[in-house]
């Protein structure tokens, strides 16, 4: 990055090359106004509020400065009377048509016009004629309004909607003084990403529905905290008034959201203050709960743990989730399942992600690795415009901008098929086939997993092609097995040099929850129990010698009158685990069942205990991201009623249990996993502190400093005020190697490594039936939806699509609707084509409102598969 | 009077024959001869050389040299287009019109030589939606002329290859803007681009190397190269060679396109001469008259005798943009006119920039109120002051808060009527504060300018 001297206001300062004139004056402390610049988008200079003189060498000349480069000798004068007059007159033009109704305004008290207005306007407006009408407020979407009388044409909304999130569902109308912002006619604004034009409109122009007229801003007070609509880890800012949650804000960390957010996590904040939280403690007396004291339920829930203890032994015992829970609480309720109670039937997945081996046990890659300019990326994994959201509008930056190419290996059409350079289509369950016929080519006497060779030649050339390769990796689908994404993976960690992996896992902090150990198997610190149970022996009372059963092991054990206690930490197996029928089984054999959790959700229903948890934004802790980007979750409101934090929970029932987890505080397991976890050697309480208003760091830190770490935090210097400071705490931290260093050199267990499957050959073809493929929307009727008021109804439903080849024999109308059947159960659903997706397949949608696939996955098999019943003689 | 002899060049075959727009008629005049030769004896460069040597100045509005367009594509980026700007809808202007209704070939033969010149292997013609005449016989003339292998493939034999792209605008006046053209041809809104960094010698069309040249322009190289750039600049005076053609209209007796020898005829030639526009309207005296269409600030009797030239004009505070001269005689009411001219612009405005979307109707605004007898003593400054947002100094020539001239197009005949009517504007608000029964300020004395021109230069 070569330098470029300009002068600005007769001062001289050193701008990076191709730094546009308003970003460089603002670094060095020149703020020039503006509302249609926007750091993270592509200037267009129509506004033109930013206009200064500058002086190339052929006098002064007014110039948009955000459209400006910085060049050598350049002189810009930010406060002549010329630039003054320019200035004045462009904010007299933006105002003589806006309406003054910022005492009823969403916006007014934090609206760039208005503070313009304040600090450089007149006082008094020379426009005597009639101000531009227009309806006030249109809905354009199922959450934002526009208000087309305060609209300023910026351009932002507009160009976010195009150039970002790739929906350009508004656009200008009309032109001159009649241009206005909208829809197209019958087309809503449906995009995943429209929340995000609220938070960039410079005015009151659009506003959201869920914090229409809640609050001013000066009532709002902030904190900051990343969202736990999804893994990808966003940061936000929180903002409450009267311990009311009443808005999230992007926060611009560089190497995660770059300021969005998806419309999932912005108005999730709904669910926080929901009416029907759970608020205290319930215990079953008969066919109703109860409200009971704390000391009650706990010792209720003890004694049952101790029935079961002395009956069973600790295999009796079994706890589904976690993934909702804090990395602290995790730890404390792992220290608690497998170190006191000594039981390793632990999960945090609901049978609908991948073993723990292979998120843990593959080298990993950052948001940033899979995005760098000229990378390779496989997809190899969900929807992510469906599952991680903001992941998507990275990678989408990426392959728009920055050269990266994207192979998508997929059994159905994704957001993220239009963007990729090569689509492999494959059979269900046979990802592995195709991935190890694009590195190998197709083996005699198979078929690639149906997989196009053309299209797997394409994919080759990308992946031989030198540019680094970075895989993302998740679940593919949930009514198949995840055995060939694992095979898969394997076959290009052995095969790729230098590949690296960035997880597909969707649910909040499941990386964290794996981390602190909460799977079968698994000690905290990435490790396993054959490697660690000396190293944790140390300090926790016992550790479990053999491997205990995953969710779906659960389940059936509790089916077959194995489980005494079953605790669902935060877990809705009835809604979230693939397999309904075996979900509906396990709850029903389990003897006890003890619900943690932050509503009363269908499966706490039917527990026997029900602890009323606090949630997001009610408690301290901190979490972890898709990358193993650790981060820090700050308190804003109090939990409601008598609603306990998670850690606590474990540390009283350990008491109650006659024993003690030694964990008095968060900062004390704080202390704790920096102990006694290799991977988060260094995380000290000191660390973290500075970490609370931050872009978290990727743990396990480096053992030597990065080199150039100092400057990780300027590399987000056109970020919001807040990530500035944000990025500043984060390389103060990043710049203290020399403790922390000198730390991570301490003995610890072996990591644990990828865990491959035998010869994995892929199941027979079944040509009376479809293999089912079932993918998730974002928006589905999983607890943070259906608890966020004005998300509750947009789960879209579902319809089956197929291919129109597999269509055409069956005879009957687009959009008919058939009885869908599996061994499982039955449904019945609307069939539609759809070309993209391969022959023998079929598709649908999981935890939608209609037919539910929930009710035809057979958990228990390689790929569920399923049958249309047309009625006719076929 | 200075009406010289000089050759018609664009419109000789026009006047003679009323199927100049076929391709047989176009052939049997010499046609697509000038490509034989560039073709078999002229490099690409050769042809740019003799283009250049002629001095051909841009007929478009802004007059830049045709031939020092060309050699602005950055060398080695490939591909580089051909743009023709057919979207003539500057007010009073109709002289494109009359060359693609009238002799297409003569276009297509001008875009087929600078299109080799650039090495283009892409053109594409952009007409104005509401002139489908031309549409129709262009796109026959192109139809004709692959027909015949003027275009296409190895065009007469030789390696040279190109297609020329017929497209049809929607009815916006700011597509005539060269990059607002290029938004349009991509299928955009069409909005100007701004220049830096989109100029679209080095980042046109898709981003790639454009051209973009006026119609009249390119109609002229086939002259060019079939007759020597030697002979083009005998005609002429100063930088302006050759011949031009003005579009007359307003109060004259006989409106029509003129082509005359470019930098010697003057404006009392085209205007009142017999054989041109043949005077004002019912012999009444001149009051003010628009040189190059509505963009133009507004020149006077005292101009009357200035050569249309473009540095002189430049230099008398005004231009010679498109050439379409508009004449308004004693009986016009220059507030009224300027409202009609400002009127044009608002509605025209694009909307991309504040000044122009805003200030332009709010311009308008205040004139409708003042004819409609509703104006403020005050309002003529008004009308000053926001015209000096838009364009500050309200100088010539124009500075602009915009990115394209657009916004500052609309501040020309404000300036210009208030600067030299003031005292018909001052009229019209004490008819209107009278009638509503109050007092209207004393009349303040106007001290005619020495020399209009400079009001709007400030040359010296």
């Amino acid at each position: 990055m070569s330098d470029v001297a300009v002068t600005i206001n007769g001062q001289e300062i050193v701008a990076n090359k191709g730094e546009l004139v308003i970003d460089a004056a603002e670094r060095h402390g020149v703020y020039i106004p503006r509302f249609c610049y926007h750091p993270r988008m592509k200037p267009v200079g129509m506004c033109r509020m930013c206009l200064v003189e500058i002086d190339t060498g052929r006098g002064p000349a007014l110039q948009p400065s955000c459209m400006i480069e910085c060049t050598p000798e350049m002189k810009v004068d930010t406060q002549s009377p010329v630039t003054k007059k320019a200035q004045d007159g462009v904010l007299e033009f933006l105002l003589i048509n806006h309406p003054l109704d910022c005492p009823v305004c969403d916006k007014g008290g934090e609206c760039p016009l208005q503070d313009q207005t304040l600090t450089y306007g007149p006082g008094e407006s020379r426009f005597v004629e009639e101000k531009r009408h227009h309806e006030k407020p249109i809905p354009i979407s199922d959450l934002v309004l526009l208000d087309r009388e305060r609209c300023i044409l910026c351009d932002r909304c507009t160009r976010f909607a195009s150039e970002v999130a790739g929906d350009p569902l508004i656009s200008f109308l009309h032109r001159g003084n009649e241009t206005e912002v909208n829809t197209f006619p019958d087309d809503p604004f449906a995009s995943y990403f429209s929340g995000n034009t609220v938070q960039i409109c410079p005015v009151g122009a659009l506003t959201a529905l869920p914090y229409r007229f809640k609050a001013r801003p000066w009532d709002l007070e902030a904190t900051e905290s990343t969202c736990q609509g999804c893994s990808v880890g966003c940061r936000i800012a929180i903002q409450e008034s009267r311990n009311e949650v009443l808005r999230y804000l992007g926060v611009d960390a560089d190497p995660v959201n770059w300021g969005w957010l998806c419309d999932k996590g912005r108005f999730g904040f709904e669910a926080v203050g929901a009416g029907n939280r759970l608020r205290d403690p319930l215990v079953r007396r008969g066919d109703q709960f109860s409200v009971v004291r704390w000391s009650d339920a706990l010792h209720a829930t003890a004694t049952a743990i101790t029935a079961a203890l002395g009956s069973t032994g600790p295999s009796g015992i079994a706890v589904i989730g976690g993934a909702r829970l804090t990395n602290e609480d995790a730890y404390a309720w792992s220290k608690l399942a497998k170190g006191l109670i000594g039981t390793d039937n632990v999960d945090c997945q609901l049978g609908d992600g991948l073993p723990a081996s292979a998120v843990l046990g593959l080298p990993k890659a950052t948001i940033d690795e899979l995005c760098a300019p000229g990378a390779t990326v496989i997809l190899l994994g969900p929807d992510i415009k469906e599952e991680l959201p903001v992941l998507f509008l990275r990678l989408k930056h990426a392959v728009q901008n920055d050269g990266v190419k994207v192979i998508e290996v997929s059994s159905m059409p994704t957001g993220f098929t239009k963007y990729a350079s090569v689509s492999i289509r494959h059979r269900a369950a046979e990802a592995n086939e195709a991935v190890r016929a694009l590195l190998d080519g197709i083996p005699a006497g198979k078929d690639g997993g149906g997989a196009d060779a053309r299209v797997l030649d394409a994919a080759r050339a990308l992946v031989t092609s030198g540019a680094p390769l970075t895989v993302l990796l998740g679940r593919t689908s949930l009514s198949e097995q995840p055995d060939a994404v694992v095979d898969a993976a394997a076959a290009l960690v052995d095969r790729v040099p230098g590949v690296k992996f960035l997880s597909g896992l969707r649910r909040a902090n499941v990386h964290g929850a794996l981390d602190m150990g909460l799977a079968p198997g698994l000690l905290p610190g990435r490790t396993t129990l054959a490697a660690a149970g000396g190293w944790f022996g140390r300090v926790w009372p016992q550790v479990p010698t053999q491997t205990g059963l995953d969710t779906t092991g659960i389940l059936q054990a509790a089916a077959a009158g194995h489980v005494d206690v079953l605790i669902l930490l935060g877990a809705d197996p009835l809604a979230d685990f693939p397999d309904r029928t075996l979900a509906e089984q396990g709850l029903a054999g389990a003897r006890t069942v003890i619900a943690l959790d932050t509503f009363l959700n269908e499966s706490a229903q039917q527990a026997d205990v029900v602890l009323a948890a606090a949630g997001f934004g009610e408690c301290e802790g901190t979490t972890t991201n898709i990358e193993g980007r650790v981060s820090v979750l700050n308190q804003k409101v109090t939990p409601p009623g008598s609603a306990r934090t998670d850690w606590i929970i474990a540390a009283e029932l350990a008491r109650i249990l006659g024993s003690d987890l030694q964990l008095e505080s968060v900062d004390d397991i704080r202390d704790e996993i920096e102990e006694l976890s290799a991977a988060h050697r260094g995380l000290t309480v000191d660390v973290l502190a500075k970490m609370a208003y931050g872009d978290g760091v990727v743990v396990p830190l480096p053992s030597e400093p990065a080199p150039g770490a100092d400057g990780d935090g300027d590399a987000d210097g056109v970020g919001s005020e807040a990530s500035d400071e944000a990025g500043d705490e984060a390389s103060d931290e990043a710049g203290e190697p020399e403790t922390v260093g000198a730390d991570l050199e301490r003995p610890g267990p072996a990591p644990i490594e990828l865990e491959r499957t035998d010869a994995l050959e892929a199941p027979p073809i079944d040509a009376y039936s479809y293999r089912l493929v079932t993918g998730r929307r974002l928006y589905d009727q999983g607890t943070l939806v259906s608890q966020a008021g004005h998300l509750a109804g947009l789960a879209p439903g579902t319809v089956l699509r197929i291919n129109p080849y597999d269509f055409d024999r069956l005879g009957v109308a687009e959009g008919t609707t058939l009885p869908l059947r599996s061994p499982r159960g039955l449904v019945e659903i609307e069939v539609h084509t759809d070309r993209e997706v391969p022959r023998g397949t079929a598709v649908m949608f999981f935890n939608q409102p209609g037919a539910d696939a929930a009710r035809l996955i057979d958990a228990t098999a390689r790929v569920t598969e399923v049958r249309l019943e047309t009625g006719g003689p076929s | 009077m200075t009406i010289t002899d000089a050759p018609k060049i664009l419109t000789a075959r026009l006047d003679r024959y009323a199927d100049a727009h076929t391709i047989a008629r176009y052939e049997e005049t010499g046609g697509y001869q000038a490509l034989r030769k560039a073709l078999t004896t002229l490099s690409p460069g050769d042809v740019a050389d003799e283009v250049k040597a002629a001095s051909l100045l841009g007929r478009g509005g802004a007059g830049f040299p045709a031939g020092v367009k060309w050699g602005f594509c950055p060398p080695g980026v490939w591909p580089r287009y051909l743009v023709v700007n057919g979207d003539e809808s500057e007010p009073g202007t109709y002289k494109d019109r009359l060359l693609m209704e009238r002799d297409p070939h003569q276009l297509i033969e001008g875009v087929l030589l600078a299109s080799y010149a650039i090495g283009a292997a892409q053109a594409f013609l952009y007409i104005r939606g509401e002139m489908p005449l031309a549409h129709e016989r262009v796109a026959q003339a192109l139809n004709d002329a692959y027909a015949k292998g003027y275009i296409g493939r190895n065009i007469m034999g030789t390696p040279f290859s190109v297609d020329v792209v017929l497209s049809w605008g929607a009815g916006a006046y700011i597509v005539g803007e060269e990059t607002a053209l290029i938004e349009s041809l991509e299928g955009n809104r069409g909005m100007p681009r701004l220049k830096p960094p989109f100029f679209p010698a080095a980042k046109g069309l898709y981003l790639q190397p454009t051209v973009v040249n006026n119609v009249e322009t390119l109609s002229n190289v086939p002259w060019i190269v079939s007759n020597g750039a030697a002979k083009f600049t005998e005609l002429g005076a100063d930088t302006s060679k050759g011949t031009r053609m003005f579009a007359v209209s307003g109060h004259v007796k006989n409106p029509g396109v003129f082509e005359v020898e470019y930098g010697v005829t003057t404006f009392r030639d085209v205007i009142m001469a017999p054989v041109y526009a043949a005077g004002v309207r019912g012999d009444r005296k001149l009051k003010a008259f628009i040189p190059g269409g509505a963009s133009s600030p507004w020149l006077y009797e005292e101009h009357l005798d200035l050569p249309l030239e473009k540095v002189i004009v430049d230099k008398a505070g005004s231009m010679l943009g498109s050439g379409a001269i508009v004449v308004m005689d004693e009986t016009t009411d220059m507030v009224k006119a300027c409202l009609s001219v400002v009127s044009f612009f608002a509605h025209e405005s694009c909307g991309k920039c504040t000044p122009c979307r805003e200030g332009t109707t709010w311009l308008r605004q205040i004139l409708e109120r003042i004819l409609a007898g509703y104006g403020r003593p005050s309002d003529i400054d008004l009308l000053m002051d926001v015209s000096d947002n838009i364009s500050p100094g309200l100088v010539w020539p124009p500075k602009q808060t915009t990115i394209c001239p657009l916004g500052p197009s609309a501040t020309a005949p404000t300036a210009s009527a208030i600067r030299r009517f003031r005292h018909e504007f001052e009229a019209h608000i004490d008819r209107g504060m009278r009638a509503r029964g109050e007092q209207p300020p004393p009349a303040q004395a106007v001290a005619e300018p020495a020399f209009a021109g400079r009001d709007h230069g400030g040359l010296e």
